[in-house]
């Protein structure tokens, strides 16, 4: 656990006792079997584990695509694990800013019209989104791109534009997947860059489901997952140096480690 | 909430755009469903009011009795040579028809053909012998000059007034208005009016007016006699009718079936037989009635053509939704609820089917026009079956793709997401 001062409104996504089962069938796949942890505000988590340990039901459960069997998911404080079909759909398109390994733009949109998706879905595509999608796309370094189809532009840039997307709707936390499996390690490189500065400099949290070391020690944490349970949780001594060096409390970027855009 | 629905529909076209050639085809479909809708419905449209005009011609309150030469004429014209054939209406049932139908028109009406003369100017044509009324019933109007009136019926005058096209064959060059012309064996007839173009003849059968010399009833009867003479085959033969036709008018339309009735209980011995009588409202009224099947024959066509367009749609629809699986889970993680997903695919489904049907109300539109010219067949264009089209069309694109919307709606969105 952090040693810095933390109270119960910093604790922005939280899971209890969480099961999720499936029936498979004759069988009961225990997926998930009575997780516990706590996401607080500009945490950097990973979640590890081998393929079967429990994973994509975790990512899944995180981001509100699925209900656990039983146990608590809080959201910013509010218990979602119970939510209607709908009203899950807004906890997504509100709190959660989705990046996905194989980026997920939708083709026939441009930039701009994809980085606008999530504000439509709340009603809120206008004169702002196109100031807030051109600011974003500057933040996360993609220029004056917002016209180009995806599939114009390389996959670092396609993962730029889903970050991007992402931060549109101003998310409680990233829960990203993979995010740099599809990327070169030159890319991989740049875009992990990209999240240790939006979270340096913006505060972003950020939830990251990975199966590569080198992605997972970027974090402060890193959460291990074996057989559906959690195995160990294991605190990253680098980063908390880093992260005491820019503690929010002395955070306005006047001496960040991260490269980027100059505020 | 206008921009959104714009912003909709232009994605959605966006999307469809993805496919240009299947959405071509599908589009197809709906196009020729609409075109063909408008088009036989113009066809149905236009035969109606050609016929409607047609028995307004004839006079939609009138009712016509018309002597006709009886079927078994051999037993008769191998009798003898001398002896003329009679048949037809005869004065006495005029008056009897007359005086059953109190408060209507009646119109005797003699027709006899013979050769005339103008000078150089020669034409053989139907010379109508009738009374004041025949106008008002047949709602010819007079051009030039005056109708015949009572007074030259009763004193029997030398006066006739010219059909349209008569007049123009006997007096080419000139104004014919009293100016003589020969009739048969030597009487003037002197010109006192020109009737306006009837156009076209009121159906098969009946008397060419535009060809025709109108002249007063008793003048007739006196020049003419009742015997017509014609010479058939080398052979002549004498026919004794005493009136070609009786036209009644009846003052109104509710009361033409009763005088229909009555007019054929009058003549029950001689109908069909030697009197024919016609009620261009009942014509009408079959007319419309045959009409009305044909119409119901088109409309179920027309809408099979919009259902296989339909069916194209929804056929585009679901491939389209299992190709976009994966957008439908990205959608759904960025916070599209199910409505959102089916408004998407309803939308583009729509957009599909109007696109379509814009084309096609334009085809639709032309088509009428070609039918027209080549074969000489009346059509009409009504505003509200093009709207009707348009609007069955784009229900139709909606209708057939609410289960494609619906499946798209439907989908886990973990297993969308996975979707390769």
């Amino acid at each position: 656990m952090s040693e810095r001062e933390t109270s119960s409104d910093d604790i922005i996504a939280e899971f209890v006792d969480v099961h999720r089962h499936y029936q498979m069938g004759d069988n009961l796949v225990r997926a998930l079997n009575g997780v516990s942890m706590q996401v607080r505000r500009s945490d950097y988590v990973t979640i590890m584990g081998r393929s079967g340990s429990g994973k994509s039901t975790m990512l899944n459960l995180l981001g509100c695509l699925d209900r656990p069997t039983s146990g608590e998911y809080r959201v910013g404080g509010r218990d979602v694990s119970k939510l209607s079909d709908d009203d899950l759909s807004d906890v997504r398109g509100t709190e959660i800013g989705f990046i996905f390994q194989s980026f997920n733009l939708i083709p026939q949109l441009t930039v701009l019209e994809n980085l606008e998706v999530p504000l439509f879905y709340q009603g809120k595509v206008g004169p702002e989104s196109r100031k807030k999608a051109e600011y974003l796309a500057d933040r996360v370094g993609l220029g004056q791109r917002l016209e180009h189809r995806p599939l114009e532009l390389s996959g670092g840039q396609q993962q730029r534009v889903a970050i991007a997307r992402a931060l549109m709707n101003d998310p409680l936390f990233l829960l990203a997947d993979e995010a740099t499996g599809n990327l070169d390690s030159n890319t991989e490189a740049e875009i992990l860059n990209l999240f240790d500065d939006l979270r340096a400099k913006d505060g972003i949290t950020i939830v990251m489901v990975t199966h590569n070391p080198t992605v997972a020690v970027r974090a402060d944490r890193t959460l291990w997952l074996k057989d559906g349970e959690v195995e160990k949780l294991v605190e990253n001594p680098a980063r908390q140096l880093a992260a005491a060096a820019s503690s929010p409390a002395s955070d306005d970027g006047s001496e960040t480690p991260a490269e980027g855009a100059q505020e | 909430m206008i921009r959104d629905s714009w912003r909709i529909v232009r994605l959605g076209l966006k999307s469809l755009l993805l496919h240009k050639l299947r959405s071509t085809l599908t589009t197809a479909g709906i196009l020729f469903g609409v075109a063909s809708v408008i088009a036989m419905l113009a066809v149905g449209e236009g035969a109606k009011r050609d016929a409607l005009e047609r028995f307004k011609d004839m006079g939609v309150t009138n009712l016509i009795a018309r002597s006709k030469k009886p079927a078994e004429t051999q037993s008769s014209s191998s009798q003898s040579t001398w002896s003329a054939l009679a048949y037809g209406l005869l004065y006495q049932e005029a008056d009897l028809i007359e005086a059953s139908l109190p408060g209507s028109d009646v119109a005797r009406i003699r027709e006899v053909k013979r050769p005339m003369m103008r000078g150089e100017y020669f034409h053989t044509s139907i010379i109508v012998g009738t009374e004041p009324s025949f106008l008002k019933i047949t709602n010819m109007k007079v051009r030039e000059g005056r109708w015949l009136t009572d007074t030259d019926d009763e004193r029997l005058q030398n006066v006739c007034v010219l059909g349209e096209t008569l007049s123009r064959l006997l007096f080419p060059l000139e104004n014919p208005m009293d100016h003589t012309v020969l009739v048969g064996g030597g009487d003037r007839f002197r010109v006192v009016g020109i009737l306006e173009e009837q156009g076209r003849t009121a159906g098969a059968g009946s008397t060419p007016y535009d060809e025709c010399m109108f002249v007063p009833m008793m003048t007739a009867r006196r020049r003419f006699g009742e015997q017509n003479t014609t010479m058939t085959g080398g052979s002549f033969s004498r026919e004794l009718v005493e009136l070609n036709e009786v036209k009644v008018k009846m003052p109104e339309s509710e009361q033409v079936e009763a005088g229909a009735r009555i007019l054929r209980d009058l003549l029950r011995l001689k109908l069909n037989n030697d009197v024919v009588v016609t009620v261009p409202l009942e014509l009408l009224k079959q007319e419309e009635e045959s009409k009305r099947m044909f119409n119901i024959v088109l409309a179920v066509i027309a809408s099979i053509s919009l259902l296989v367009g339909g069916i194209g749609i929804m056929n585009v629809m679901l491939a389209t939704v299992t190709e976009r699986t994966r957008e439908i889970g990205i959608r759904r993680a960025l916070g599209a609820k199910k409505k959102h997903i089916i408004q998407q695919f309803l939308v583009e489904a729509g957009v599909l089917s109007a696109l379509g049907g814009v084309v096609g109300v334009i085809i639709g539109i032309i088509l009428p026009t070609v039918i027209t010219q080549v074969f000489q067949q009346r059509t009409d264009v009504m505003p509200q079956h093009v709207a009707l089209a348009f609007g069955i069309s784009a229900a139709v694109g909606v209708g057939f793709g609410i289960y494609p919307a619906w499946r798209a709606a439907n989908m886990d969105p973990v297993d969308a997401l996975r979707h390769e």
